[in-house]
């Protein structure tokens, strides 16, 4: 499975407010949301993302995979990740 | 130690500039129960999708109506559309409730009859009478509303052959000021059109002339036009009464009142900009008292509402068959309930409410049924929380024009149940089964057989 980095220029907020500087450009993020991108900014590799979410939440992993790579295509789109 | 709710994760894009002003419009509160009912169990139990009415709902709408009218006018009589909704179980409700029928082809004329509905309580409208269902309804002394000419020289024609009167009301169209003119249903009243109709219908021995009626148009938005109809009515019964001496058992209003439905293309929803039915049953009742009759002599006001009465005791219960994003990002709901189910999502935005509790994050979505063709949506937008495989939402308002218009096409139609008064649940339509299509078809035998390789 591909990993993922943030891009350096992305600054979020402890609840969950995002905001490009490049841009100008402003998101929000639900409690998942901001969890992943905080998973992926201290490191972690897409596999390991998904297990501590399904260690943590009521999810199954199939379920959560598929939520995150649904996540992680608009985090490309918007251009706040970017593979590795 | 449980573990945390899951909401799937979810990133909005915030938009700046020009703010919508009408606001952006909230995704409903969880509706999890239909009458006490958990919509869980329900569709567990009945199968996912499930059409659920509501035996209390229609009672009580049919009451609170009849109350309306009844407090403005002393004699009302309802006749329950069948074309609105006329599965067996509905149509007894409201037979129950003393609401004759009202139908507009043999096919719904034999329904009513086999329900147990007697002759003289139905009104036969509509344009396509044939002459064994003139010479039934004739025969039964139903309630004939003629359409046109050649509808009235074929009754002129069945009653003198048959030696029997018959009991018979003109339609009458008439502009009321809205548009599209309803003109193509029964005599135009401007063009002396009634009036002719009326006269050759008085000079004939065979023909009891008995009502007029009026139907203005579907979901109409204002009270006025009714106003105005009644006007009219009143005027040829005036007439009829001095030119004849004839005095009418009954005006019929025809119906049209619209639900809380809102139309495609309607920026505020239907509840804050339609008029109350008090309104429209002050519009329609006011000119009656213009009529040149004692208060004894009074013709009774006939309704034929459907629309009004049943919409908002109907909801479909369906369940998510996955999520999906367009091309452009938009996230899309697949249920498993598609138009062909709900002919009336092609003109109303229905509305869709989540049928669990899920997280406070909302997204725009498009909610496509599951047929294979892309006409296949029920929502274009609409704000939904986040949506899983196996989660259920609830349609509203579904209960007219639904169950009578939905088709079978790719998929066989589901059960419709009834929650009774009394908290019991009846099947009172049956799913269908490969069978009852097939059944009907033939195929010639030289096709009986192929090989494939």
């Amino acid at each position: 499975m591909e990993n993922y980095k943030m891009l350096n220029n992305v600054a979020v907020s402890e609840n969950g407010f995002l905001f490009l500087p490049g841009t100008g450009e402003s998101f929000t993020l639900n409690e998942i949301g901001r969890m992943i991108l905080e998973y992926l900014k201290e490191g972690n590799s897409s596999n390991e993302i998904i297990e501590k979410i399904a260690g943590e939440y009521d999810v199954d992993e199939t379920v959560a995979e598929r939520d995150f790579n649904d996540f992680i295509n608009q985090l490309k789109n918007f251009r706040i990740v970017d593979a590795i | 130690m449980s573990k945390k709710y899951y909401e799937r994760p979810v990133i909005i894009k915030q938009h700046s500039g020009m703010m919508n002003k009408f606001g952006s419009s909230p995704s409903l509160p969880p509706i999890t129960e239909v009458e006490g009912i958990p919509v869980k169990e329900l569709t567990e139990k009945y199968g996912s999708p499930l059409f659920t009415f509501s035996e209390r709902k229609i009672r009580d709408n049919q009451r609170k109506m009849l109350r309306i009218f009844k407090t403005r006018y002393p004699k009302v009589q309802f006749a329950w559309s069948y074309k609105t909704n006329y599965l067996g179980a509905i149509c007894s409700v409201f037979h129950q409730e003393g609401s004759w029928a009202e139908v507009v082809s043999e096919f719904e004329y034999d329904k009513a009859k086999g329900l147990g509905v007697d002759g003289q309580h139905i009104i036969f409208n509509g344009p396509d009478k044939t002459e064994e269902a003139l010479e039934k309804a004739v025969k039964d002394k139903a309630k004939i509303h003629i359409d046109h000419f050649d509808e009235l020289y074929s009754l002129m024609e069945i009653t003198e052959r048959l030696n029997l009167k018959a009991d018979v009301a003109i339609r009458v169209n008439m502009d009321t000021g809205i548009y599209p003119k309803w003109d193509r249903f029964g005599f135009n009243y401007e063009n002396g059109e009634a009036a002719q109709a009326l006269k050759r219908i008085a000079m004939n021995d065979n023909l009891n002339l008995i009502g007029l009626h009026t139907h203005i148009g579907t979901y109409i938005m204002s009270a006025e036009p009714y106003r105005q109809a009644v006007i009219v009515l009143v005027e040829l019964a005036n007439m009829l009464s001095k030119q004849y001496d004839i005095a009418l058992d009954y005006i019929d209003v025809g119906g049209g009142l619209p639900s809380n439905n809102t139309l495609k293309g309607q920026y505020l929803d239907a509840e804050q900009i339609l008029p109350t039915y008090e309104q429209y049953a002050d519009a329609i009742t006011a000119p009656l008292f213009d009529l040149n009759l004692k208060p004894d002599e009074l013709p009774t006001l006939i309704l034929e509402s459907g629309r009004a009465l049943i919409d908002d005791a109907g909801y479909l219960l369906s369940t998510v068959i996955g999520n999906k994003r367009l091309s452009n990002g938009k996230r899309t709901i697949i249920i498993d309930a598609g138009v062909n189910y709900l002919f009336t999502s092609h003109w109303f935005n229905h509305k869709i409410a989540p049928a669990q509790h899920s997280g406070s994050f909302t997204e725009n979505s498009a909610v496509y049924g599951p047929l294979c063709m892309n006409i296949d949506v029920l929502r274009e937008d609409i704000v939904l929380p986040t949506m899983r495989k196996g989660d259920q939402v609830v349609i509203l308002y579904v209960g007219a024009y639904s169950v009578t218009q939905w088709m079978q096409f790719i998929t066989l139609r589901p059960n419709v149940v009834m929650i009774m008064e009394d908290g019991s649940v009846e099947v009172i339509r049956e799913s269908e089964k490969l069978e009852n299509i097939t059944s009907s078809e033939k195929v010639p035998e030289k096709l009986n057989s192929f090989s494939l390789k």
